[in-house]
């Protein structure tokens, strides 16, 4: 019997509900990009080393190279083209602009959904590796957000630029959007 | 990518018979790092098993007998448990050491006691290695071998673990539920890791089908309170481990009541450091005998020429954590 190596699968994205035909080999970033033409989310190194491909499964920042599309399952998906509402943009993205938090703009919409899942993890009072074990503190500073954003790597080097945007973006309601 | 199957069982009795019936077949739980190995060609599994839906989730409190965690706990989550903080600070600590907040949700806790080597030879399907294909060698001795092994390893391997979380339940005398197709059982982290041996190809006494289901802990107590993980890298955060220790300590005035002393990435396994532990226990409690105790324990060493710096780097670690324990406990 010849092994069934494709399903029909269906895929909630940024609000709409896809059903596709795929290979179960297809990473959800691979989905999204080649399946849905979302190229918003980008593919750096496919391994799960870089964040570029970051997006929100079930409300938390994940690596959408290391998801196969067909275990995603019911969980919404929302990718750097479901944050903004309209031509509102999300107070990350907004922060992102006015503190030119980028140069290239490569990993620019992985920086982006991962400081979103960021600033609701650290709402929720999630502790960091330099998070004060006596004070289990999660107010962000400088230190918190170099730490927690450690999964997105920006080749440029605009991370001087990216803390601060993160920074700003918390205090203006980053996490509850 | 090797094509492949895929399926979603709907109990753990199914996906136990699916994998056990079927010797390509996998597990897929985060699939942090089977994925990776996937598209690496590492792994080339015919079938996929999907248990994470299946998989128990969550911190559960079991009277006299500690904390069950489920073995689909995404690490993120049992990191932030306020009882896994408040009392077993180490487990934690070593979860928010580990990887970046995307992998930390994504990974489950049964998939990080499980996760591979990071040896390159291992991830590089271009190179010999022992432990993924039995018998091609180990380029690693006379190559680049710098985050290896310097303690239990053999001539076919000098892989490390690279949990951290594994590294402090060896701390904290962690148990692992495991359902295989002849029932369930629970196994010591000891009996749950092996030495390579002359067969690297596996890292645990698992037989194939068994599923992880859940780890236990038992009970906090003054010694799990006080204790803490520690881990040195290339970089700041987001890097596997050149060395690591997870360390509890309780003393009785100036003398050390007890301790556990665990390392990471010197061995296949998390190495509990037992003798130290029992050198310590009932001496006085100063960074003399911290330090005396633990070259004792890494005595056993064979480091090659470019991981030697490890034997230092532990005992320092080990040194300088048991003293900041020291600080802080009540006199």
């Amino acid at each position: 019997m010849t092994p069934v190596t494709s399903s029909a699968v269906s895929v909630h994205v940024n609000g709409d509900a896809y059903r596709l035909e795929l290979d179960h080999r297809t990473s959800l970033l691979d989905a999204l990009r080649e399946h849905l033409a979302l190229t918003g989310t980008k593919k750096g190194c496919d391994h799960g080393q870089c964040g570029a491909c970051t997006v929100l499964l079930g409300g938390r920042r994940v690596y959408s190279c290391l998801v196969l599309c067909v275990a995603v399952g019911d969980r919404e998906v929302v990718t750097v083209e479901g944050l903004a509402d309209g031509a509102d943009l999300h107070p990350v993205q907004e922060a992102f602009v006015q503190r030119d938090a980028f140069q290239c703009g490569y990993c620019t919409p992985g920086q982006i959904c991962s400081a979103v899942g960021m600033l609701r993890e650290a709402e929720a009072g999630w502790p960091s590796a330099v998070t004060s074990a006596d004070t289990g503190t999660s107010r962000l500073d400088e230190a918190e957000v170099r730490e927690r954003m450690a999964g997105n790597l920006c080749r440029c080097g605009a991370y001087a630029n990216i803390v601060p945007a993160i920074l700003d973006a918390a205090g203006h309601g980053g996490a509850d959007r | 990518m090797k094509q492949f199957a895929y399926a979603r069982p709907a109990d753990r009795e199914e996906a136990v018979a699916m994998v056990s019936g079927s010797p390509g077949a996998r597990y897929l739980a985060g699939g942090t790092n089977l994925v990776d190995l996937m598209r690496l060609g590492v792994a080339g599994p015919d079938l996929l098993v999907d248990v994470s839906a299946l998989l128990p989730s969550g911190v559960q409190e079991q009277p006299d007998r500690g904390l069950l965690i489920g073995a689909g706990t995404p690490n993120s989550d049992l990191a932030a448990d306020e009882r896994i903080r408040r009392d077993h600070p180490v487990l934690s600590q070593a979860l928010l050491a580990g990887a970046s907040g995307q992998l930390r949700n994504m990974a489950t806790v049964g998939g990080n006691l499980l996760q591979r080597t990071r040896c390159v030879y291992f991830t590089d399907v271009t190179k010999p290695c022992n432990k993924r294909e039995a018998g091609s060698g180990c380029p690693a001795r006379t190559g680049a071998h710098r985050d290896l092994a310097v303690l239990g390893a053999s001539e076919a391997c000098i892989a490390t673990h690279p949990s951290d979380m594994a590294v402090a339940l060896a701390a904290l005398d962690a148990r692992v539920h495991v359902s295989g197709s002849d029932g369930d059982r629970v196994l010591a982290l000891d009996d749950f890791y092996r030495l390579p041996g002359e067969d690297p190809s596996r890292d645990t006494t698992l037989k194939h089908g068994d599923l992880v289901t859940a780890v236990e802990i038992p009970l906090a107590s003054a010694l799990t309170r006080r204790s803490a993980y520690r881990k040195a890298r290339d970089r700041a955060s987001y890097a596997f481990a050149l060395g690591s220790v997870a360390v509890a300590l309780e003393v009785s005035g100036t003398t050390v009541r007890d301790v556990r002393i665990a390392f990471g990435s010197l061995a296949h396994r998390p190495w509990r450091a037992r003798t130290a532990e029992d050198a310590l226990r009932g001496a006085p409690a100063t960074a003399d005998a911290f330090s005396a105790a633990v070259e004792v324990e890494l005595g056993a060493a064979a480091p090659l020429p470019d991981n030697a710096f490890k034997v230092p780097l532990a005992r320092n670690l080990a040194v300088s954590v048991l003293s900041a324990l020291l600080e802080e406990a009540p006199r």
